[in-house]
């Protein structure tokens, strides 16, 4: 699982650190290095225009994962330089944000948007591959997610937006049931798309999402 | 209850339907003017649902102008920006003030439109929405639960026969049958041939289908239709037809070349009538189809 993110603008950096002069600065050493958002480099530039902007860097540290256990570890270790800070920018994805969250009691503020969980199919380039709801149709589907792979999120087939194999919202994007029909028919499996699919339920993990594992 | 547009559908008439577009904004006097223009000339007339994701004036307040002048309306259901129980509860609402006919679509993307950073709600698609006009007819809504005043609806769906590929279209197609489509208005065809072969292929099936005749206004327009919009397909020949007439004269030509459409799919009954979309030039309908022979 990759969680992805994109680094928030300046400007909203700036606004979202208005009146608030003392930033300790966390990045993360998985998903938000591998996405070139939050490692050790991305981290040491935030520090330097930060200071550009006027304000005291108490310190940072990329934690390993910011989303496990390990970040309460982290966190006490540099226990010295967070309690002289007045907030924690923090460079990893939400689930970072939110574990962090959990053990200080500053503001804490995220650098980064999370936009998706997914995959990178060649270096550089991610794309979402599953919207976790819940209830998983890969094995009518031919292995492609028409949740998150179609624009409109259709169970039934293609719509009218579809155009030579392309999406209409981005004609670089792949209409998800073009490429769908293609491998169904491939594997003369066709007979799954003719298959009413009834709608969708949106109940199978309500929300907020919890379980407990026995 | 037959409405009169199904009543229509069977009589085995070429029928003839045309759509209103509802105005941005609270001055329905145009479309009021284009609802008394078109009610007597053709059988039923669509009314569009925000259509390209554009936020307008309501397709079911359309409808009912168009009951109070005593036309025919079809409503323009899309799945873009309604939930299960929002659809449900309009299809409660148009059956209670006599809106009967329904044309049940999935919807422009969102980001098409003027409202860029809504959200689109495809909680439903077209295929579970004919479902569930089927379901509410037997007395149950989606949840199962027992409606007090069951619905009844001539139900109908759109199809892409220029689609490329055609055929996961043709697939989603024979599911919108299933789900129970009576009868079927495509999108804009240009090329007869092809259309005649998609016409070979549905007559297997026991629905009725009216061809869309969008109005060609330029050799520009058709140029950037066939090139940009997805299921469209305008021959070259059209186009240079459009580009030789003399200056000023494109729009006339483009309703001669609707007119001979009409009139070649009504002579040879290639389908069982047509769906005129004239986009925002809706007092030009007549002109087609005068120039039809209708």
């Amino acid at each position: 699982m990759k969680s992805i993110t994109k680094q928030k603008s300046f400007d909203e950096i700036r606004e979202q650190l208005e009146g608030l002069d003392r930033v300790y600065i966390i990045g993360c050493g998985t998903c938000a290095t591998m996405t070139k958002t939050g490692g050790i480099e991305e981290v040491q530039d935030m520090k330097d225009r930060l200071q550009e902007l006027g304000k005291i860097v108490t310190g940072s540290t990329v934690i390993p994962t910011a989303c496990d256990e390990m970040t309460e570890v982290a966190l006490k270790e540099n226990n010295g330089a967070i309690s002289s800070s007045n907030c924690i920018l923090v460079m990893s994805c939400a689930l970072g944000v939110h574990k962090v969250s959990c053990y200080i009691d500053r503001f804490v503020i995220p650098a980064l948007d999370t936009l998706f969980i997914g995959l990178e199919d060649e270096p550089g380039n991610f794309h979402e591959v599953c919207a976790q709801c819940g209830q998983c149709v890969l094995g009518q589907t031919a292995g492609i997610c028409p949740l998150t792979a179609c624009h409109k999120g259709l169970l039934n087939g293609p719509c009218g937006g579809t155009n030579r194999g392309k999406c209409e919202v981005d004609i670089t994007k792949d209409c998800a049931w073009t490429l769908i029909y293609q491998r169904l028919e491939a594997q003369g499996r066709l007979d799954m798309m003719r298959k009413y699919q009834p709608p969708k339920n949106f109940q199978a993990a309500p929300r907020p999402r919890t379980i407990k594992i026995a | 209850m037959v409405t009169r547009f199904k009543e229509a559908l069977n009589s085995g008439k070429f029928v003839i339907t045309s759509e209103i577009g509802p105005p941005k904004g609270t001055n329905i006097e145009k479309m009021h003017h284009h609802i008394d223009l078109l009610k007597d000339k053709i059988v039923a007339m669509n009314v569009t649902d925000h259509q390209s994701s554009v936020m307008r004036f309501p397709s079911i307040g359309g409808c009912l102008a168009i009951k109070e002048h005593g036309g025919e309306p079809i409503l323009q259901m899309t799945c873009r920006d309604r939930n299960r129980l929002a659809l449900q509860a309009e299809l409660l609402f148009a059956y209670t003030r006599g809106v009967r006919n329904v044309l049940c679509l999935t919807g422009d993307a969102v980001p098409v439109g003027d409202h860029k950073e809504a959200k689109g709600v495809f909680d439903l698609d077209s295929v579970q929405l004919l479902k569930a006009i089927r379901q509410m007819e037997s007395g149950k809504d989606l949840g199962g639960n027992d409606l007090d005043g069951a619905v009844e609806f001539c139900a109908g769906a759109i199809v892409t026969p220029e689609a490329n590929p055609i055929e996961p279209q043709l697939l989603k197609f024979e599911k919108k049958v299933e789900a129970g489509a009576e009868f079927f208005q495509t999108q804009a065809i240009y090329d007869l041939d092809n259309f005649g072969k998609f016409m070979k292929y549905a007559r297997q099936f026991p629905v009725k289908i009216l061809a869309g005749i969008v109005l060609l206004t330029s050799a520009r327009m058709a140029k950037y239709m066939t090139e940009n919009v997805p299921g469209i397909f305008v021959p070259q020949n059209l186009i240079d037809e459009l580009a030789a007439a003399p200056k000023g004269e494109a729009l006339n030509k483009g309703i001669e070349i609707a007119g001979r459409m009409i009139a070649a799919l009504k002579k040879d009954s290639i389908c069982d009538g047509v769906h005129v979309m004239a986009i925002g030039r809706e007092e030009l309908v007549p002109d087609i189809l005068a120039a039809a022979g209708l």
